[in-house]
């Protein structure tokens, strides 16, 4: 992996080839991948591939234009190549005349979530811990399959105007299914730092749900309370922060137009979009390099700020608030490193206060159905159990829900506190297990 | 590229592997789109690299690097060969590979016109006049257009000898109109949603499109659907529009029959299949009229699914899937063709890019074409529902129960169209569903859709695949549960 000044003397370079070409205004963004990822199914590694990457994307502006090109070639040749390619790209289009110049010099927050013992991970090392986790499901009789990844990235950005950006992070992360005859069950976890979670652990809690999970019995569709578990939570509610773009309320496609400002949710609900939790990763600036900024979105179930970026900031007579993309796109920005709040109540505490619901694992292939009203649809996955009476009494067959997310934040009884949770269908958020009253589950699959 | 692949299998025979493959691939690709009439994202991109996959101690490892010299081919060759030797630290037995002969060869997809060629200026003339021609309609709040082409070139060698250069050549593009008006969101997009069509062709998919004659319509059937009557809940006949029916063969049949599925490994992520191994040519499928055939062929059309070798070096082919209803086949690669009885791979190994495994994918996954045309199709169903355009879409992770949504329905009473329907969702399971069919469109109305966006893998990939369809009606559909409210 390169280190900072390698980065720069690239960000320089293309800031000294395009001074001799017709571009007004020149960034730079050079990102650097090294990554590994073992995979194993059946109780063995059968998958099992490392990476190593560099790109450069120049963005050009000339004349009220901008557009960019990306190269993974970083001799003076390509580069030069990638320049003129951005500048023809700039000089195809009609003049934007809410094209803002670059931003000049910036100052950032530090973060460090560059981890050494992650950076060093070998093969040996995940082959090691995928054995353990393998042997253990072996030992239950049980079928493993899974992931352990680790790597590293590092980008740099600058700008003709002075701009200078860096950030480097490491990530690991760990996912287990255990598979008992016709159930399942699963546990991940992601952190830059490998230490923060232990592999047996999770195959250990996949490996004692999936055994819970065995003969699942049917259940008639309905409403239900469910105890979702931050897992299930995350990628629920991941489909709601594109809402919070002020591009999106622009496009009249975000389902807070004409909801800004009212109890939308409950009042036990506020989210904070906040990428300095020690629980976060990313880097503490945005596309175009403006600092990321920490944003109250919620605050007590009522939508009360939205995400800026220079553009969209500029229209609303806002400061940016460091979300935007990569120019130039369609979407504006995103808060990306969402926070809630979070609660004082636990999973146990949960089941223990309800009569009849159902305890949610994970949720799967989660889409929308209606964007305004926020209908999701999606299917349970590996683990669904009935709750009577404050206990876990049986594993429940699979079900497919169509909920309102607007709905469902109005309807939660519940919240432990907030975690690093990680799914599959949103980016990692902190986010607290939730008790939900009238949950529409609205048909069942055969397992 | 010969050489760096030929030095990176020499440096893996001799590090201890038995077996490796090297796939050198370049990739272009330029991303066109407008919003509201204003350009939104103008990018192009390259990408160069190496992959290298490896048998060493009967297991696998596979690295990428893009620094392509001899020293940077050679170490990330080393890296994959010691990924190998870490990888039978949990192997439960020895990969074995079905037989495969060598090849050397070089093809490249048919086009007309080269997407990289055609002026910008003329393509996002084009995506702005479409764009206004869709703002012009009241009601409309926002106009989306886009165009991506790709321009692939892969260089495959193996340790068995084949060296086989390919280069493919994608276009891609659609428009949509948005309109939101009393607390609605409705959408209507051409010629398919999420991105439109995609093809393994030149800048005349986009001519062929006639993006200009369809803008109005959809912008006016966009605001349209504010009035329209709910779709009802119910259980009947529903009638599917081809592109519509392209993606239900996409979930309901082209991931069930991935044999990595079957087997377990994509347990974690992508999920498993019901297609247990004891279902091959005992279950049926589908009723009897129902044909679904693999065919990564070129003389099936030229879809993202389409291509002479995959990325194993296996020659393209056409493989029987539901033949008259009844489950035939899998898709397989050489590692997994003998569970299946097979004595080759049946050519499905994709990789979406140089620093990407090839696993398992669908190819072209089409419904063979019937017998009906549309206006007898509708002239003969008395009580139905047409619907059309994705809106949603979802499968539970071993393939039994969907749901879909898409964007518009049409009321089919006494044989006639009627009046438009909106929020039309369908669902049901898998083998319910495809035994209900009972009547497909001729060829006349079939088109092989391009699906430029499936994901699976881990690290994940995006691959692009493809389905031919025609419109065909099922009966016995659970109708309208998506925005039931019980």
């Amino acid at each position: 992996m390169s280190d900072f000044s390698t980065h720069r003397r690239i960000v320089d370079t293309v800031l000294r080839l395009a001074k001799s070409t017709l571009a007004e205004g020149t960034e730079v963004h050079v990102e650097e991948i090294s990554g590994a990822l073992t995979r194993f199914a059946n109780n063995a590694i059968h998958q099992n591939v490392a990476e190593h990457g560099v790109t450069v994307s120049i963005r050009t502006v000339v004349d009220g234009r901008t557009a960019r090109a990306t190269t993974n070639r970083i001799d003076e040749d390509s580069l030069r190549a990638t320049i003129e390619a951005s500048l023809t790209l700039s000089h195809s289009q009609p003049k934007n005349p809410q094209l803002l110049p670059l931003p000049g010099w910036q100052r950032y927050r530090k973060v460090n979530r560059f981890i050494k013992r992650t950076a060093g991970l070998t093969p040996e090392d995940r082959a090691r811990a995928v054995r353990r986790a393998c042997d253990l499901a072996v030992k239950n009789g049980q079928v493993a399959a899974g992931i352990f990844s680790s790597g590293q990235n590092q980008i740099v950005m600058g700008n003709s105007r002075g701009l200078f950006a860096g950030y480097r992070e490491t990530h690991a992360e760990f996912s287990i299914t255990m598979q008992e005859g016709a159930a399942a069950s699963w546990a991940k976890a992601n952190s830059a730092n490998v230490r923060d979670f232990d592999p047996q652990k999770l195959a250990a809690r996949a490996g004692e749900k999936a055994h819970l999970a065995c003969n699942a019995r049917e259940l008639a569709p309905g409403r239900y309370t469910v105890i979702l578990e931050p897992a299930a939570v995350l990628d629920l509610v991941g489909f709601l922060f594109y809402d919070f773009s002020a591009t999106a309320l622009e496009d009249k496609r975000s389902c807070l137009n004409d909801r800004m400002g009212t109890q939308l949710f409950g009042k036990n609900i506020s989210i904070s979009d906040d990428l300095y939790h020690r629980l976060q990763l990313g880097a503490p600036f945005d596309g175009e390099g403006i600092p990321r900024q920490r944003v109250l979105l919620v605050d007590r179930g009522v939508p009360k700020n939205l995400v800026y970026a220079r553009s969209t900031a500029k229209r609303a007579r806002k400061k940016p608030t460091g979300h935007g993309f990569a120019l130039p796109n369609e979407y504006g920005e995103a808060p990306m490193n969402l926070v809630f709040s979070g609660g004082e109540s636990s999973l146990e505490k949960m089941i223990a206060s309800t009569d009849r619901g159902l305890l949610v694992t994970r949720l799967w292939y989660i889409r929308e159905v209606d964007p305004y009203e926020k209908v999701m649809t999606g299917m349970t996955r590996d683990g669904l159990f009935l709750v009577e009476n404050g206990r876990v009494a049986s594993a429940v067959r699979n079900f497919r829900f169509n909920q309102s997310l607007i709905e469902m934040l109005r309807n939660v009884e519940l919240l432990s506190p907030a975690v690093r949770a990680t799914g599959e269908e949103a980016f990692e958020m902190v986010v607290p297990a939730m008790k939900v009253r009238n949950f529409h589950l609205s048909e069942v699959t055969k397992f | 590229m010969w050489d760096l692949s030929t030095h990176s299998i020499d440096t893996a025979q001799l590090r201890g592997a038995s077996y490796a493959d090297v796939r050198v691939m370049h990739i272009r690709q330029r991303d066109l789109t407008t919003k509201n009439g204003q350009v939104g994202t103008l990018a192009q991109s390259e990408s160069i690299g190496l992959g290298i996959r490896v048998l060493a101690n009967g297991a696998w490892g596979f690295a990428s690097t893009d620094r392509l010299t001899r020293e940077g081919v050679a170490a990330c060759t080393a890296q994959a060969v010691s990924i190998a030797k870490a990888s039978a630290l949990a192997k439960r037995g020895d990969v074995v590979l079905a037989a495969e002969d060598a090849y050397i060869d070089s093809w490249q997809s048919p086009f007309r016109k080269d997407p990289f060629e055609i002026p910008l200026e003329m393509q996002l003339d084009l995506l702005l006049a479409a764009d206004a021609a869709m703002r012009k309609i009241k009601g409309v709040t926002l106009s989306e257009t886009g165009m991506q082409f790709r321009k692939i070139d892969s260089w495959f060698a193996s340790s068995i000898g084949s060296r086989i250069h390919q280069r493919k050549i994608i276009s891609g593009c659609g428009i949509a109109a948005t309109s939101f008006q009393d607390e609605e969101i409705q959408k209507r997009s051409y010629p398919n949603s999420f991105g439109g069509q995609y093809a393994l062709q030149g800048y005349e998919l986009v001519e062929s499109l006639e993006l200009l004659k369809h803008a109005p319509r959809i912008a006016e059937e966009a605001a349209a659907l504010h009035s329209a009557a709910q779709c009802p809940e119910k259980t009947g006949t529903v009638i599917l529009g081809a592109s519509q029916l392209g993606l239900q063969i996409h979930e309901s049949i082209g991931h069930p029959i991935e044999l990595d599925r079957v087997l377990g490994q994509e347990a974690n992520f992508a999920g498993t299949s019901f297609l247990t191994l004891d279902k091959l040519n005992k279950l049926r499928y589908a009723s009897d009229i129902v044909n679904v055939v693999a065919d990564a062929r070129l003389d099936h059309g030229p879809g993202l699914g389409t291509f002479a070798y995959d990325d194993e070096g296996v020659p393209a082919q056409c493989t029987d899937i539901i033949k008259e209803g009844q489950f035939r086949g899998y898709l397989s690669n050489r590692e997994t063709a003998h569970l299946v009885g097979l004595q080759r791979s049946s050519g499905t190994m994709r990789t979406e890019s140089w620093n990407r495994l090839p696993i398992i994918r669908m190819t072209n996954i089409s419904l063979l074409p019937g017998n009906w045309s549309f206006d007898d199709l509708i002239g003969d169903t008395d009580d139905a529902i047409l619907m059309e355009t994705n809106r949603s879409w979802s499968i539970d992770d071993r393939r039994y129960q969907f749901q879909f949504s898409t964007e518009i329905g049409w009321e089919i009473k006494g044989g006639k169209k009627g009046r438009m329907l909106k929020n039309p969702s369908y669902s049901g399971i898998t083998t319910d569903f495809w035994n209900s069919c009972d009547a497909i469109c001729k060829f006349d109305e079939w088109t092989l859709w391009g699906t430029p966006n499936c994901g699976k893998g881990q690290p994940m990939q995006t691959m692009g695949t493809g389905h031919g369809a025609s419109p065909a009606r099922f009966r016995n559909v659970r109708i309208g549960a998506a925005f039931s409210n019980q």
